[in-house]
């Protein structure tokens, strides 16, 4: 029968307040393709972060078993010397060198430090012609597309002797054709006997090449799937990413009245800032009504927070076109200070990075985008900011000593909640809410939820990005499906369904076969 | 909770608990002489120019530790244009501080178009700034030295020459009561509005720290403060440039944390993307401190000018290591956002006792260099280790 490769045993990993991988088992044999699936957050990435030792062993609970002895990874170098190779959805090249010296770097070919060139690009070429890049290992990786790095990328592992590959998304950003070419080639090396764990989103392609299946779903494994045994459809592998129960987990809509239209969106498109040539948003148009909560879903990269950014004063991409009326009127939102003035907030997907600054206290954070508010003159009346940072406090529930705690010290609920009250401070009519459970604990969320049904109840419009399928399903008064910068259909919120709203998704992806250009 | 409370306290007084520790240690191995009278007095009047440049520099170090290195030039170029109209132009005094006051804030706003809204790193433009403003030094002034000494209002404006001091207007001899004076009515405003606003804070319920810190804060503060201006009175009283440096202190000191600008000041240094998607135009507060730095350094220029009592092609050198030292000796972060106008003033402070101390003990010059750069090293280690949660090195 077919031998074992790599078998994870009763893997476990919690990080502080989310427990991420929860006694998963996972049994990888030789020469086969395994596509590991679920939405996101269900596990898959830290899954492969443990197997690499970007989370070195003593860190996580279980075993891994490769090549039938144990192993303890403590850094990425020590599984990558055993033929475990991981290509990141980002990808790790570095624009200003050739893709020899990339394909080769921290891998250097020649003695005692000095490198030899002539190795170098020697066995670069040969690669390159392994993987079907026609292109010179000279060329720098700047001035070649994303679908030939990505087969730089596969060279670059190829390089380190691999011989289990594990690729996150390798198609996400490809179009059609690159894709094809890459699938094409992972079922080439598949009869040369490399072993290919391969993450994805997008089913159909996984239903034409895996072997087998292994469906994650909040850090557990669901179920494997195998082509051998099981009829493998995309349906079938919808049932088991999403088959859970929706519970009490969610307040539920509770009884707000949803009234007339207060923001529509016609023709937006957005082009990417670093790749003009390509249409990040494309001709998008929508609207957004009082009191409403109005769910964005869609995988990652589909392009909702690009819309929303550029919405949002311009703050992401470059030519940005479409109009945008408020309450009828026609604005034009050149600056983020132009947004907030007409009313809008934007609360980001990144809190760390986009959101709060982490140094600063809860007061600070909470009166940054409104300061106009509590001074006078410019001068900052500390009694107003005090007054202002503990009333939203007291609002959102935010568990802290006091509103002079740094924020880097709180958890990932309580920051949220800050971010929350920064932006509501502000005052605004629209919020749009990127993303706001990410990486927060099941009672935190629940306290979000309650928070976003006030807001609407109050009359404000919510604009709710997810990629959590049963949170944009249980809160929304209607949802946009987004997939590759459109949207790909639209439902009220009591009949939508997480298979109605997969399908959507995967049915915009197949509409992509007769591409763009 | 309590013990971190502690730690927190230790933490935001270190700098205090070593300028004094430092402080004994120059007192014991000088015999005292450290704090003689005329010494102190000439702390301030020798590091006049470290106040306030540190002061206009911890404003671009907020912004995520972005720092100057014109400023010595700037300061010797400004003094340079200043000396020149007043001497060879006979421009009348007044006019002549307008115009180097704009020629600063002229220089300032040229680095700061630059780095604020084509963002090119400062540490560039600045270095060329550097070596731009020296070689103009030398044009503007033919290489040679320009003496100011006729100019004796200008020098007694800003303190300079051998009538730099407040005249005490109730002369007894021995010791000057204006100084006196003015350091009890300091202390008396200092206590009133500390205790006014911290008895606000409390009715309000913002404020529950203990009272025993609130007082030993306070009466270290008075103490010192009349310690100091005790030793002033004693020499020949208020340096006039210490009235200069004051001014700039509790401007700066006011705007950086009461103020909007201020505060934008803090969050572009803690987190630039985040500053900008709440509305504020970041782009503007890079080019504020560097106009800002500009217009601090011409002040500077002054102040060096008159005590010098001419213009040389030479002043200034290394001026722009001495704030950038006292700023990150005072507690502002290499990586910005942290960082306040009283610490840079410590830090200032203790760059100064020391020097001022190992050349009271006759130090070897170049010993002194290595010692203070030393002293700036494990300054920044200790800020960087200490927030890494007391781990030397760092994770890969």
């Amino acid at each position: 029968m077919e031998k074992v490769l790599l078998e994870m045993k009763h893997i476990t990993k919690t990080f502080p307040g989310v427990k991420a991988l929860d006694d998963v088992n996972l049994k990888v044999a030789g020469g086969e393709i395994h596509a590991l699936v679920g939405e996101n957050g269900a596990g898959k990435s830290t899954l492969m972060n443990v197997l690499s030792g970007v989370y070195p062993h003593g860190s996580y609970q279980g075993e891994i078993f490769y090549q039938g002895g144990l192993c303890r990874f403590h850094t990425i170098r020590d599984s990558e010397s055993r033929g475990i190779v991981i290509i990141h959805q980002e990808l790790a090249l570095i624009p200003y060198m050739t893709i020899g010296e990339n394909m080769f770097l921290g891998n250097e070919r020649g003695r005692s430090g000095k490198i030899n060139w002539n190795e170098t690009y020697a066995q670069a070429e040969e690669l390159l012609l392994t993987v079907g890049l026609k292109e010179s290992p000279r060329t720098l990786i700047k001035d070649i597309g994303v679908g030939k790095q990505q087969l730089a990328e596969i060279a670059k592992a190829l390089a380190k002797q691999a011989r289990l590959l594990i690729l996150d998304e390798p198609t996400a950003s490809l179009n059609e054709a690159e894709s094809g070419a890459l699938l094409e080639l992972l079922l080439h090396f598949k009869r040369q006997g490399l072993t290919s764990i391969l993450i994805s989103h997008k089913l159909n392609e996984i239903a034409s090449v895996a072997d087998k299946i292994t469906i994650l779903r909040d850090g557990a494994v669901i179920e494997t799937l195998d082509k051998k045994q099981d009829l493998i459809t995309e349906d079938r592998i919808i049932r088991g990413m999403v088959g859970r129960e929706l519970s009490d987990r969610f307040p539920g809509r509770g009884n707000r009245r949803v009234g007339a239209v207060r923001m529509e969106v016609r023709n937006w498109t957005v082009f990417h800032p670093l790749y003009p040539e390509r249409r990040v948003v494309d001709d998008v148009s929508f609207t957004v009504r009082r009191g409403e909560v109005l769910g964005i879903s869609g995988l990652m990269g589909a392009g909702r927070t690009e819309l929303f950014m550029s919405i949002f004063g311009k703050s992401y991409g470059e030519a940005v076109s479409g109009s945008l009326f408020l309450e009828g009127r026609r604005v034009r939102l050149n600056s983020v200070r132009d947004a907030i003035l007409h009313k809008l907030a934007y609360v980001t997907e990144d809190r760390k990075g986009n959101g709060l600054i982490l140094k600063n206290s809860i007061r600070v954070n909470t009166t940054l985008a409104n300061l106009g508010a509590v001074s006078r003159w410019g001068v900052i009346d500390r009694d107003r900011e005090y007054g202002a940072a503990n009333h939203y406090r007291e609002k959102l529930n935010i568990k802290c000593p006091g509103v002079d705690r740094q924020v880097g010290n709180l958890s990932g609920g309580n920051q949220q909640k800050v971010l929350l009250a920064k932006w509501m401070f502000a005052d605004p009519d629209i919020l749009i809410l990127d993303e706001p459970t990410r990486g927060i604990d099941v009672g935190s969320k629940y306290e979000i939820y309650c928070i976003i049904n006030r807001l609407a109840e109050e009359g404000k419009s919510v604009i709710l990005i997810s990629s959590e399928l049963p949170e944009v399903l249980a809160m929304s008064d209607r949802i946009y499906v987004m997939n590759e910068g459109r949207i790909v259909g639209e439902l009220s919120g009591g009949e939508a369904t997480q298979e109605a709203v997969m399908a959507r998704i995967l049915s915009g992806e197949r509409g992509e076969q007769n591409g763009k250009d | 909770m309590e013990k971190t409370k502690n730690t927190d306290i230790i933490k935001k007084y270190t700098m205090i608990i070593v300028l004094a520790l430092i402080l004994s240690f120059f007192a014991w191995r000088t015999g005292g002489a450290i704090l003689l009278p005329m010494n102190v007095s000439s702390l301030i009047s020798q590091n006049a120019y470290v106040f306030i440049l540190a002061t206009g520099m911890l404003l671009c170090i907020l912004t995520g530790g972005n720092i100057d290195l014109s400023v010595g030039s700037v300061v010797c170029f400004v003094g340079a244009i200043g000396a020149v109209l007043m001497v060879n132009f006979k421009v009348n005094m007044y006019l002549a501080i307008l115009a180097m006051a704009l020629v600063g804030t002229l220089i300032g706003a040229w680095q700061g178009f630059w780095i604020a809204f084509v963002r090119i790193p400062p540490f560039i433009v600045t270095l060329a700034g550097m070596l731009v403003f020296r070689g103009l030094s030398n044009v503007v002034l033919n290489g040679m030295t320009v003496s100011i000494k006729e100019q004796e209002a200008f020098v007694n404006l800003f303190g300079g020459g051998a009538n730099c001091y407040i005249p005490d207007f109730f002369g007894n001899g021995t010791l000057n009561l204006t100084c006196l004076l003015a350091g009890f009515l300091a202390v008396g405003i200092f206590l009133f509005l500390q205790i006014r606003s911290c008895r606000e804070r409390r009715r309000k319920g913002y404020d529950r720290s203990g009272a025993f810190g609130f007082a030993l804060k306070l009466s270290v503060v008075s103490a010192a403060v009349l310690a100091f201006t005790w030793r002033l009175s004693q020499h020949k009283g208020i340096p006039t440039v210490l009235i200069w440096v004051l001014i700039v202190v509790l401007i700066y000191g006011y705007l950086t944390s009461n103020t909007r600008v201020g505060r934008y000041f803090y969050a572009v240094g803690g987190n630039e993307k985040a500053t900008r998607l709440s509305g504020i135009n970041t782009n503007r507060v890079y080019f504020l401190a560097y106009l800002n730095m500009g217009f601090l350094a011409a002040l500077a220029g002054m102040v060096t000018i008159a005590r010098m009592t001419s213009a040389q092609p030479t002043y200034g050198q290394s001026y722009e290591m001495d704030a950038i030292g006292a700023c990150f000796i005072g507690g502002a972060s290499a990586y910005g956002g942290i960082g306040t106008v009283p610490g840079v003033i410590i830090g200032a402070v203790l760059m100064g006792v020391i020097n001022l101390g190992m050349s009271l003990m006759g130090v070897d010059q170049n010993m002194q260099k290595v010692v203070k750069g030393l002293v700036l090293l494990a300054a920044v280690i200790f800020d960087v280790v200490s927030k890494r949660g007391g781990k030397l090195i760092a994770g890969n």
